[in-house]
């Protein structure tokens, strides 16, 4: 127990030291690199309470194409070197109090909640699906994943089909002056305007482009 | 204090969330950072249901956090293929000269 204390206290205070470098670090570069730290930590809580399936999936997903995406997003439009402090924009004296105010009050909000919540097991209506522990998390997860939840799923998958289409259509262009092969021009080329027969006079040569 | 229990990562939870909305508010430089805010307090959200869902014993909390893990990435993939046409059409994703609607 004592391990598990430690361990999620190292692991949070990373966790919440990189997600203050996120908002505050003045290189985007940075800024991404620390999100992933964040996300490495807390996948790494999730690994230690016991939901092993998610963790590794966080890992996968945001680690490996999120963060990657991100990553690559500010390098490929070049703002890294955007150098502005973080609180000397021109009209942004204006807006750090109400922000500070906004923020600063809803965490307290949350922690009010928090500290007044008790845990009154005969109100929630749950099935235990967690409490046999003869099957591991990520066999457990599947088997009400593809049964309870085989809607929810699939409108999931919709959900990425969608942003993928999305994003290829907000991004596709064409450009001008760009030399291509145009399949449907070549297949759809009829003799007629390909081929051209002349009689060929004898001694005379034939001229082309006349 | 060395008794781990449900409040400890709650607690997490808020401060992270609350971090992140400090990120979009505070934000003066382009507009990427404030997609990795609302990425963090995507986590927030993650981390108080896998949290309920262990303490609880319900499983509900972990298949959710999978559909709030997929709507992440693709609000993600729109988020930042619209920065990359706004940065073609106009040169700058700076927060303080994205003024076009004059709001």
């Amino acid at each position: 127990m004592i391990a598990h204390a430690i361990f999620f206290y190292t692991f949070s205070l990373i966790a919440v030291v990189s997600a203050i470098m996120v908002t505050a670090s003045k290189n985007t570069v940075h800024s991404v690199f620390f999100l992933i730290l964040d996300f490495i930590s807390i996948s790494c809580l999730f690994i230690m309470i016991g939901a092993e399936f998610l963790g590794m999936i966080m890992l996968i997903v945001y680690v490996g194409a999120v963060a990657v995406l991100f990553l690559f997003v500010v390098m490929m439009l070049n703002v890294a070197q955007q150098k502005n402090q973080w609180f000397a924009g021109k009209q942004s004296s204006k807006h750090i109090p109400v922000g500070l105010i906004i923020s600063t009050l809803i965490f307290v909000e949350v922690i009010i909640v928090i500290g007044g919540w008790k845990y009154k097991p005969e109100i929630f209506d749950i099935n235990n699906s967690l409490a046999s522990k003869s099957v591991s998390n990520t066999h457990s997860l599947g088997q009400v994943l593809y049964t309870d939840y085989i809607h929810v799923f699939q409108i999931s998958g919709m959900i990425l089909l969608v942003a993928m289409v999305g994003a290829i259509v907000l991004t596709f262009r064409q450009r001008s002056g760009v030399k291509k092969q145009s399949y449907i021009k070549q297949i759809s080329r009829e003799r007629a305007e390909g081929v051209e027969v002349l009689e060929v006079q004898s001694n005379k040569g034939v001229k082309i482009d006349d | 204090m060395t008794e781990i229990g449900l409040g400890h990562y709650l607690t997490l939870g808020a401060v992270i969330f609350s971090i992140g909305i400090i990120g979009i508010f505070l934000n003066r430089k382009n507009i990427i950072v404030i997609l990795m805010s609302i990425e963090l307090i995507l986590l927030a959200v993650n981390i108080n249901l896998v949290a309920f869902s262990i303490y609880l014993g319900d499983l509900a909390g972990q298949v959710f956090t999978l559909f709030i893990l997929t709507v992440a990435a693709a609000e993600a993939a729109i988020g930042l293929a619209i920065i990359v046409v706004y940065f073609r059409n106009s040169g700058t994703i700076r927060v303080e000269e994205i003024d076009k609607l004059k709001g």
